[in-house]
């Protein structure tokens, strides 16, 4: 570690794994309630379970991103954080808010809350993954402001690199596109429409940027890559993403009370999307070839590999897959939609956060050259359990959307929303037993970090 | 490949595309804020169905529920539940609703279950005619059947 600051990257490491965790838990016990209805309920309904699934997960990444960049951003600057003391707070801060609304979500119900926290004054709530109590959302703006103005002003008095200016570009639009989250019109349609400005051009833009920087920090470390190399490959990628990604916002405006022209936009831009991710695949799987040093810790390029290409197959393939207008006329609505935000998600920017905490975690304890031998061998172990029941689950959601279009869609003879349901539940406890997979992965990952280092 | 592309290109590639892209979005979005009240037939929005809008958030129906495809996947498609369930007919409808309200959770074991939510007569009529009002709007001939 060159800068005493980047300590401070630890306890947002740390947390970000723990929520990750609760997620992926919260994801197990909804694939349980999928299959037998009467399972938690009425203790926790549905979508009580959903809110705490997705919520985690959101809060999880902007932990994650916080750490990353709290972590690269000192030795990019080449100086100290600008206030090392902020970051502490700040973690403190959206820990409680974070924590806090999750208690809300399962002691109180919904409506109830609802009333508890302004929603009366200023109705914000209610909405996928928007679903924060108002002084939950006012907190989120107040830490990704700290956030922005530690950075900022890092940036400011240090070298700046085209990686920090990548980065800081994703992080004011995170910042800029969230603001959307507070304006929800009476009408659903336009409520709809800018709704998209908060979760596509986070997910499909901004957090792509920062995903990208962060991708490109580490392959310099571990390959020992010319920068001005990876400076390009990362300028064409994010080209492609701010070209492909912020037009892409039309593949949700296709059914859904917008103008027609949206599904020639949305169709012909999103059919682009996946080229920032194949572009990634090549820059991962070419610095690593050009690679000038041998660093000790392999695990960090293995999961930059894996990063790469599973955002590339999530976001990308299965992307793909229902962004052409006709064909999302089909899957507009049914499991397809979540088999692809399942493995997008997690290729894109769980495997992002697993990859900065491979690489910086060991070095923020005291191990410069990686982790031993042995826990890299745990780690790679759970490596590919996590990215197998990633993929298992994906592709056993990707059946049940294609039997629910058969069943409900297609041809003469359909069926209803539930008696279709019933006839998928076996491919349900299938992506149950990938998921939990997922999660056995998880704890040996968790397991890695208790190897104790072999004396030198 | 990238041996002809020089970083400055790469640079004016994004800066360029990006501008030009974001440029034909806002475009874009202040055409498509013009055309939706037309679209979505907001003359007929009326202040229950304002108020039914307000229901359907503040009981996160959209965390079980999609409406117009987008929310979860747990149980059925909302928007053409008017059609499905009401036959097109208000009262049938709205008589429908408030059956199907007051019943919730159904013991039948092991199916999904759907809480009870509590509401009064007049607020579930206001749900009704939120989704009335939304089963109007034009998505594009979306859904592509009855079922959703």
């Amino acid at each position: 570690m060159k800068y005493s600051s980047q300590m401070v990257a630890k306890p947002y490491f740390i947390f970000a794994l723990i929520l990750l965790a609760g997620e992926i838990l919260f994801g197990l016990l909804m694939a349980i309630q999928y299959v037998y209805g009467d399972f938690l309920f009425p203790l926790i309904p549905f979508n009580v379970l959903r809110m705490v699934h997705t919520n985690l997960l959101i809060v999880l990444i902007l932990f994650g991103f916080m750490g990353a960049t709290y972590y690269l951003i000192p030795e990019e600057t080449e100086s100290e954080l600008w206030s090392p003391k902020l970051a502490i707070v700040t973690f403190w801060v959206f820990l409680v808010a974070g924590v806090t609304t999750i208690l809300g979500y399962l002691f109180v119900p919904y409506a109830h809350l609802t009333e508890l926290t302004f929603n009366n004054l200023l109705p914000t709530m209610g909405r996928e993954f928007l679903e924060q109590p108002l002084p939950t959302k006012v907190g989120i703006v107040l830490v990704v402001l700290s956030y922005l103005l530690n950075t900022g002003m890092t940036i400011l008095k240090g070298r700046r690199t085209v990686i920090t200016t990548v980065l800081m570009t994703g992080l004011i639009g995170l910042a800029f596109f969230f603001l959307f989250a507070f304006y929800v019109p009476d009408n659903l349609i336009m409520d709809k429409f800018f709704w998209w400005f908060t979760v596509h051009l986070w997910v499909e833009a901004t957090w792509e940027l920062i995903m990208g920087a962060i991708l490109a920090f580490v392959l310099i470390k571990v390959t020992g890559v010319d920068r001005e190399h990876i400076d390009k490959w990362l300028y064409l990628i994010i080209a492609m993403t701010m070209v492909s990604g912020i037009l892409g916002t039309g593949h949700h405006f296709f059914y859904m009370g917008a103008p027609e022209y949206w599904l020639w936009i949305g169709s012909i831009s999103s059919a682009v999307e996946p080229l920032p991710f194949l572009l990634m695949v090549l820059f991962a799987f070419t610095m690593s070839r050009e690679r000038k040093i041998q660093h000790d810790n392999e695990m960090a390029l293995t999961w930059a590999k894996g990063t790469a290409v599973m955002a590339f197959i999530g976001a990308g393939v299965w992307g793909f897959f229902h962004t052409l207008a006709p064909v999302n006329m089909f899957t507009h609505g049914t499991q397809l939609t979540a088999a692809h935000g399942h493995l997008s998600f997690y290729g894109a920017y769980i495997m992002i956060i697993f990859t900065i905490i491979s690489y910086a975690m060991p070095i923020l304890r005291g191990r410069p050259h990686g982790n031993c031998a042995k826990a890299q061998k745990v780690e790679l172990t759970s490596f590919w359990m996590m990215n197998i029941g990633m993929m298992g689950l994906t592709l056993a959601l990707s059946a049940a959307g294609i039997v629910q279009i058969l069943d409900q869609r297609v041809g003469t003879e359909l069926i209803g929303f539930m008696e279709s349901q019933e006839s998928i539940a076996g491919i349900y406890m299938v992506r149950g037993g990938f998921g939990l997979l997922v999660f056995i992965g998880l704890m040996t990952y968790f397991s890695s970090f208790f190897i104790k280092e072999e004396a030198k | 490949m990238t041996e002809r592309i020089t970083k400055s290109m790469a640079k004016n590639i994004y800066y360029g595309g990006g501008i030009f892209a974001l440029m034909i979005f806002i475009a874009l979005t202040f055409d498509t804020v013009q055309q939706i009240p037309e679209r979505s037939n907001e003359v007929d929005m009326t202040p229950s169905v304002v108020a039914g809008k307000k229901l359907w958030e503040d009981n996160n129906c959209v965390g079980c529920h999609t409406l117009i495809g987008e929310g979860a996947y747990y149980a059925p498609e909302l928007m053409n539940v008017f059609q499905r369930r009401g036959g097109s007919d208000e009262a049938v409808f709205k008589a429908y609703m408030k059956g199907w309200m007051a019943v919730q959770p159904i013991e039948i074991p092991n199916r999904r279950k759907m809480p009870q939510f509590n509401l009064t007569d007049n607020q579930v009529d206001n749900l009704s005619d939120f989704l009335i009002w939304t089963s109007k709007v034009d998505a594009n001939e979306w859904p592509p059947t009855i079922e959703g």
